[in-house]
C-alpha cells in the first residue's frame, strides 16, 4: 500500500505529514516515560518484525498480492503512539533504502499504514476490554478483527487521498481498493493473531494491550 | 526478555532472508487498483541503495532482506534508547 511519489499533490501529501509529525512526535515523547528495560529491545524486535513480514507478499485474487502492515501487531504490544513510532521507523527505511513508497509521500504512508490503524486498533481493544469477557480466545479474535480493520482504514484513507489529489476519482478508486483490501486484510488478520497468541504464550507480560491479570 | 529478544530477532532474520526470495511478485493492492484505473504511469520511479530490495535475483532479495532487518532492528532499538535516555 506505499504510496509513490507522483500519486499525491504537495498540498495533499503535506496535510498528510502533519498529523503523521504529530503522532510520531507524541510517541517518541510518551516513548521516554514507558520504555523501561524491557521494552526497549522490544521497540527494536518489533520493527525488525514488521520489516520481514512486510516483504513476504502473499497471492490474493488474480494477479494480485498482499503484504502485512504490522500496525494491529505493534499497537497490541507496544500501544498506538509506540506503534506509530515503529511504523515509521520501518517506513522511512523502505522509502530511503528501499525505495519502496515516495519521499514526499512519506508522511501519508505513515498515516495510512501505521497511524490510522494502530489508533483504530488500540481503541477497539480498550474498547472491548470494558464490554468482552475477559478470555485469551476474545482476547485473540478482537485482535484480528482490528487488524482486518486497520488495513480497510488504511486502504480508505490511500483512496481519499488519492482522491483529493485528483490522481483517480473517489468513486472509482475506494470501491477498488476496498474489494482489494478485503482479501488482504483477512492476511493481516491471521498473521496478527499467530504473532499475537506467540507473544502471550511465550511472553504475555510485554503484551501491552493485555488487562493487568492473566486471561481466562 | 534476552530470549524473547534474540529467537524473535532470529525468527524477523530468517523470514527476511529465506523466505522472502519466495515471496508473491505479483502487484500489491495498491500497486494493482493503479494499474487496473491507469494511474500507475503518475507514479515517479527513483534510484536508492537497495531499489525495490534487489529485484533482480533470489540471492540479491535474501541479502537485502537480512540487511534490511538487521538496520531497522539497529535504528528502531537506537532511536528507543535515545528517547529513553532524556
Amino acid at each position: 500500500m506505499h504510496i509513490p511519489d507522483g500519486f499525491l499533490t504537495p498540498e495533499v501529501a503535506a496535510a498528510c505529514a502533519v498529523p503523521a509529525i504529530g503522532a510520531v512526535g507524541y510517541g517518541l515523547r510518551r516513548a521516554s516515560r514507558e520504555l523501561d528495560e524491557r521494552r526497549v529491545p522490544l521497540l527494536g524486535v518489533t520493527a525488525a518484525f514488521v520489516f520481514a513480514a512486510q516483504m513476504l507478499n502473499f497471492p490474493v485474487a488474480g494477479g494480485t498480492s498482499g503484504h502485512f502492515l504490522g500496525a494491529a501487531l505493534a499497537a497490541i504490544l507496544l500501544g498506538p503512539w509506540l506503534a506509530s513510532v515503529v511504523l515509521a521507523v520501518v517506513l522511512v527505511v523502505q522509502s530511503f533504502v528501499f525505495a519502496d513508497g515516495g519521499v514526499t509521500a512519506l508522511g501519508a504512508n505513515v498515516l495510512n499504514m501505521g497511524v490510522i490503524g494502530a489508533l483504530v486498533v488500540g481503541g477497539l481493544m480498550v474498547g472491548a476490554q470494558r464490554v468482552l469477557p475477559q478470555r485469551r480466545g476474545v482476547f485473540l479474535a478482537v485482535a484480528g478483527a482490528g487488524a482486518w480493520l486497520a488495513v480497510m482504514a488504511g486502504a480508505s484513507a490511500t483512496a481519499l487521498e488519492l482522491a483529493i489529489s485528483g490522481t483517480v476519482p473517489l468513486g472509482t478508486v475506494l470501491p477498488a481498493m476496498l474489494g482489494v483490501h478485503t482479501l488482504i486484510g483477512i492476511g493481516e488478520a491471521v498473521i496478527t493473531v499467530a504473532a499475537v497468541s506467540a507473544v502471550m504464550s511465550t511472553r504475555p507480560d510485554v503484551v501491552r494491550a493485555l488487562p493487568q491479570g492473566a486471561l481466562a | 526478555m534476552k530470549w524473547f529478544t534474540i529467537l524473535a530477532l532470529a525468527l524477523a532474520i530468517g523470514l527476511a532472508t529465506a523466505a522472502s526470495p519466495f515471496a508473491s511478485s505479483s502487484p500489491d493492492g495498491l500497486e494493482r487498483v493503479a494499474g487496473d484505473k491507469g494511474f500507475a504511469a503518475r507514479g515517479e520511479s527513483r534510484d536508492a541503495p537497495l531499489f525495490d530490495y534487489g529485484t533482480d535475483s533470489k540471492l540479491a532479495t535474501g541479502v537485502a532482506g537480512f540487511a534490511g532487518t538487521l538496520f531497522v532492528f539497529a535504528l528502531a532499538g537506537g532511536v528507543a534508547m535515545v528517547v529513553r535516555r532524556r
